[in-house]
């Protein structure tokens, strides 16, 4: 007899179809674009000379470590991703690339991403990375996001760290500056993402993903998002309060507050279906649009006191 | 026995479709393209950092 059963030989095996443009997809490049951002200002802020070259590098690093941590989530989630009309494009559900190669492209990334940080750059910035990834894939996908409600809270604390993690690249140590914009980032995460599980909690429904409007409802998410934003607002004015940036950046980011506020009160007041959608929408819209030009802002800032002396004694 | 090998029907291995031949080329180049840029990335750094490139604050 035989020891391998011939018939336990697939002579069939699926061969990959799957293009590049598939494993961009798995990055995903728009969350992956606002990292490289966020990360930017953070390195931009950090004290001391950093030579353009390590700052290329390191946010290389930082990029393909936040694609990594995309590509090992769509792996986790192929499940859920088809059952929601947001995510059944994505290249898992559509079938153009399997979960386990998927797993394997966002290992490799991670792996390469943290090691090329760590012995290019530092160590302290390389295991920065290494637990961002691992706080987003293993305690907000695997842990969080199927069981609690608070999945998006606590979750978020991986998209707020890139610019600690570019802050380290440059200085080595983590400092008040870059928790400053951890926090920023910490608390803009729920009412952005509860403006957009209102507009689809159907489809959170159908994946059975218990986000805030689908457990507590959408009135209690309302409320949330109310509370989240007044938080918001004063921990985006610390940086000029607690003295670190000039009254420019204070007075933007009062004023960009207020126009958060004032979408996160139409989101409370505004209850009717068809009313709610387009408030809850604007909310989602406004929040990306708030979030980049605050962070734009510090830079803005920044650059302004590199180039000051340089303007001044010319 | 080699006469018993040659009873054995003749496997013609998997042939590749166009599609699958062209997807193949294209991850193969980008792959090429990662490790090119993985090779400059080291090089630059060391040419930056010159012997202190072994020296990194823990």
């Amino acid at each position: 007899m035989s020891v391998l059963d011939h018939n336990a030989i697939d002579i069939n095996p699926r061969i990959s179809e799957a293009e590049v443009g598939d494993y961009i997809a798995l990055l995903k490049p728009r969350v992956m674009s606002l990292v490289i951002f966020t990360a930017l200002v953070g390195m931009a802020m950090a004290p001391g000379h950093f030579h353009p070259v390590l700052a290329i590098t390191s946010l290389l690093c930082i990029a393909v470590g936040a694609g990594a941590s995309g590509a090992l989530n769509m792996a986790l989630e192929g499940d859920i991703d088809a059952k929601m009309s947001r995510t059944a494009n994505r290249p898992i559900p559509r079938g153009r690339i399997t979960r386990p190669e998927a797993m394997t492209f966002g290992m490799t990334l991670a792996f390469f991403s943290v090691m090329t940080l760590g012995i290019l750059v530092n160590w302290i910035a390389g295991a920065l990375l290494a637990f961002t990834i691992f706080f987003y894939v293993v305690i907000y996908t695997i842990g969080l996001k199927r069981w609690t409600a608070q999945n998006i809270v606590i979750g978020g604390a991986a998209g707020a760290l890139p610019p600690v993690v570019a802050w380290a690249a440059v200085t080595g140590t983590v400092d008040v500056e870059p928790l400053l914009l951890f926090a920023i980032i910490f608390f803009w995460t729920p009412p952005h993402f509860w403006a957009l599980a209102l507009f689809r909690s159907d489809d959170y429904a159908r994946a059975g993903i218990p986000m805030l409007p689908n457990v507590a409802g959408p009135d209690a998410t309302r409320l949330q998002i109310l509370l989240y934003t007044i938080v918001l607002i004063a921990v985006a004015a610390a940086p000029w309060a607690l003295g670190y940036f000039d009254a420019i950046y204070g007075i933007v980011s009062l004023i960009l507050g207020a126009g958060m506020l004032g979408f996160a009160v139409n989101v409370y007041v505004r209850r009717e279906r068809s009313q709610s959608l387009r408030a809850t929408r604007k909310l989602f819209a406004f929040s990306i649009l708030y979030l980049f030009a605050l962070f734009a802002t510090l830079l803005a800032e920044v650059v302004f006191r590199a180039l000051a002396p340089m303007v001044g004694g010319a | 026995m080699i006469t018993g090998m040659a009873d054995k029907p003749e496997i013609d291995g998997i042939v590749l479709t166009e599609a699958q031949k062209k997807s193949r080329r294209q991850r193969s180049i980008a792959i090429a393209l990662a490790l090119g840029v993985l090779v400059v990335l080291f090089f630059a750094v060391t040419m930056v950092k010159g012997p202190a490139v072994l020296v990194r604050p823990m």
